[in-house]
């Protein structure tokens, strides 16, 4: 069957009227927001259905836009259906003082180092996730380190004079 | 170590169990990562994964260098096939600005990628040759390599972390040394590699070690997110060359081998046959490469040559505007794959318009296909256990970035 | 035919005897049988590979052997990048060594961090252990591997005989509070 963008978005909406917020597409790819509550809706049907049959999770990754207000920290979930040969990302945000989101694992079992990666640098907090813990920083560390907010440099060392790297401190900012 | 706590329990109820600590300082691991098995004799019951202990912070990093910058952070995801990850970085970025790269730079990139390919199948192959036991495939399939290295010295100076082309195409067209050294290349190699194939291919020893090795079935595979070689092993015929084809990946005429089992010896043979793909690819590459540019006319993103900017204004200030940054951008947002050596490799990049990406997600096949190690290895030898690893060819800078 | 063998130390010598200092003798011999411990991370540990391969050979000097348990390795080669994470490994590794043993630093992210000047990375493993020969690129060529082990070589054939039992090394190995 072909799909396209207008196809799978109709299917989404027979399906599961409403839950689609707003669509673009980015590049040729079709990109969807939705809400964390109706996330894991969507991930099941596209997987289960017979004609959308898409059935890999490409991957799944955080972003932080500090100046979103209520829409601080976002998840983006890329699939493809590889009988389709077609691709698309879904996008959910959320505020950073609840970030809360139901995991994927019981839809894809790949989700699950992916959600411990995003919980590592961003701090979102997967509800049923097996084993949320760190994953590739150190066990102990106290902050969420992808977050804008956070210094790239290891503030404690010595033996490198910020001064001549040419930073200070406003590194990362547009010019304008 | 925390882990300990996690089995203890277990310890009180049988104390036959073993935990034993693989890693993350092993020899056969070829890579660090933490394995922390429960055995009962030499059988494997459990396993845990600690990874983490390379993790440089590729993303947070990508946030804070310009775009060319970026390419040398690319070169140490998978180091064992750079150059790969060169050319998917540089084309995400001219998927970005809507760039379209000349024919000949396509065909030189195609060649270089699968050079790389080439060279990280070799590491994986002899390598799963050693830990059997299989010393002498190795060593002489690393002068292979060596022949690989000077290729790429040719082209870009480099041997390992090549930093290899540009936005736009690539640096320089290949040097007369160069296409002497790839002919003499294809020449020889084809016959040096079927010395390799008779040591290994149908060895008694080798296949009684590792079929049923690791298995894995093709279902399962795709739920836990494998692509690549691995995934092939296990009988899923996807390869982003043929399904999303890119620089010009459709011209060219290759089968995709597929296994059975997805065990060791399936993903042996699997990389095997995909070594001889690739000499039919660079063959029918080199044989037809094309007559133009090797780069884009895109000069507010490539060097203009040294000589015009030492004299020409305009030259000038497009060279500093580059070096400093301040390329025009657009802002959006891209997702682009390619091929790597060990599957799908992704770059999801978000651009704000400014000097650098807002935000930059590297899709690294071996993070997420590692995950279905404790599954793989149930039930198996400790023996198979490591065979099982380095088929499945885990490169730790992939694994962590 | 070249004369392959090594250098005979200053000494005083007639028939059948050879009088020499016994730490130029056990230098000598130290410095052409040293048993490497690769310690290798990422990208530097295939440049290793290749030079322990056959083209560039790293068993010329005495290194065929390579040793993957601490107890019974020389020399601790580290080679790549070195996160926060595995420092109290490499520490540990460190501290299991026998006496004498050195350390080379190979590529630049083992010597300072490298490109990567980040929260999560050991901005050089002379941060938590000593370290005899630094060897900078990225990663280093496999003859400029060779040349900082032949600088090793030269620091092994040199050293005291009384030097570990000194109050500098005392010293050294208490700033970095090992043993």
């Amino acid at each position: 069957m072909h799909l396209s963008n207008d196809i799978l978005l109709a299917a989404i909406e027979q399906q599961l009227p409403g839950v689609v917020l707003s669509h673009e597409e980015s590049y040729g790819m079709l990109t969807l927001e939705t809400t964390r509550e109706q996330i894991i809706p969507i991930l099941e049907f596209v997987k289960n259905d017979a004609n959308l049959q898409v059935n890999f999770l490409t991957s799944l990754c955080g972003i932080h836009y500090p100046d979103q207000p209520g829409r601080e920290l976002g998840v983006v979930y890329h699939l493809q259906s590889m009988r389709n040969n077609f691709r698309f990302r879904i996008k959910i945000f959320f505020s950073i003082d609840d970030p809360i989101v139901p995991t994927a694992t019981t839809v894809w079992l790949a989700a699950n180092w992916m959600e411990r990666e995003t919980y590592d640098f961003y701090g979102v907090l997967f509800t049923g996730h097996p084993n949320l813990k760190r994953i590739l920083n150190v066990d102990d560390l106290d902050v969420f380190p992808m977050r804008k907010e956070y210094k790239l440099e290891d503030g404690t060392r010595t033996d490198k004079d910020d001064r001549f790297f040419g930073r200070d401190g406003h590194e990362g900012q547009l010019l304008e | 170590m925390q882990v300990q706590s996690y089995f203890s329990g277990l310890d009180t109820i049988d104390g036959e169990l073993v935990t034993l600590n693989l890693g993350p300082t092993h020899p056969a691991t070829h890579g660090i990562f933490q394995n922390v098995l429960k055995m009962d004799g030499e059988r494997i019951l459990d396993s845990e994964q600690t990874i983490g202990y390379i993790h440089r912070a590729f993303e947070k990093l990508a946030e804070r260098r310009p775009f060319y910058q970026i390419t040398t952070i690319t070169d140490r995801l998978n180091y064992c096939s750079s150059p790969i990850n060169n050319m998917g970085w540089h084309m995400t970025v001219e998927k970005l600005i809507g760039c379209d790269v000349p024919k000949r730079a396509q065909y030189m990139r195609v060649i270089i990628m699968e050079l790389a390919r080439i060279a990280d199948h070799l590491v994986c192959n002899t390598v799963i040759g050693v830990d059997t036991g299989a010393l002498t495939g190795f060593t002489y399939m690393f002068q292979e390599r060596e022949l690989i290295y000077e290729m790429f010295e040719e082209v870009c100076g480099a041997r390992l972390t090549t930093n290899i082309g540009r936005i736009g195409g690539m640096e320089r067209d290949f040097t007369p040394a160069f296409h002497q050294k790839l002919k003499s290349f294809l020449k020889g190699f084809p016959a040096r590699f079927d010395e390799f194939t008779s040591l290994l291919e149908r060895n008694r020893i080798f296949i009684d070690r590792t079929v049923g090795a690791g298995p894995i079935a093709g279902e399962r595979a795709l739920e836990y997110g494998f692509t690549g070689p691995n995934l092939r092993a296990a009988g899923v015929d996807y390869d982003v060359r043929v399904s999303d084809p890119y620089c010009s990946y459709e011209d060219f005429d290759f089968i995709i081998p597929v296994g059975e089992r997805g065990d060791t010896y399936d993903r042996f043979l699997v990389r095997q046959e995909e070594i001889r793909q690739s000499l039919r690819i660079i063959e029918q590459a080199y044989k037809n490469l094309p007559i133009g540019n090797y780069h884009a006319e895109v000069p507010d993103f490539y060097l203009p040559p040294k000589p015009d900017v030492y004299t020409k204004m305009e030259a000038l200030i497009y060279h500093f505007k580059i070096v400093m940054g301040e390329i025009p951008v657009p802002k959006g947002e891209v997702y682009h794959c390619v091929e790597g050596g060990n599957g799908e490799l992704g770059f999801y990049l978000v651009s704000d318009g400014g000097r650098q990406p807002f935000r930059l997600h590297f899709r690294r096949p071996c993070f997420i296909y590692y995950q279905a190690y404790p599954e793989m290895i149930k039930g198996s030898f400790l023996s198979d256990a490591i065979l099982t690893m380095s088929s499945m060819n885990v490169i730790a800078g992939e694994l962590d970035a | 035919m070249a004369d392959k063998s090594v250098e005979m130390p200053e000494g005083y010598g007639g028939e059948g005897f050879f009088a020499t200092s016994l730490a130029q003798a056990v230098g000598k011999a130290r410095a052409n049988s040293l048993w490497p411990l690769p310690f290798a991370t990422s990208c530097c540990g295939i440049e290793f590979m290749a030079t322990m391969g056959a083209n560039y050979d790293l068993s010329r000097f005495g290194m065929e052997r390579l040793s993957f348990s601490p107890r019974q390795a020389d020399l601790l080669m580290v080679m790549g990048t070195i996160a926060k994470k595995m420092g109290p490994v490499l520490k540990q590794v460190y501290t299991q060594m026998a006496e004498p043993k050195w350390v080379i630093a190979v590529g630049a992210c083992a010597s300072s961090g490298g490109i990567f000047d980040t929260y999560s990375v050991l901005q050089g493993i002379d941060k938590v252990i000593p370290v005899d020969v630094y060897v900078p690129g990225c990663p280093p060529r496999p003859e400029q591997i060779i040349d900082g082990i032949m600088k090793i070589q030269e620091l092994v054939r040199n050293e005291p005989a009384r030097r570990r039992y000194s109050a500098e090394y005392q010293h050294l190995m208490e700033k970095y509070q090992i043993g």
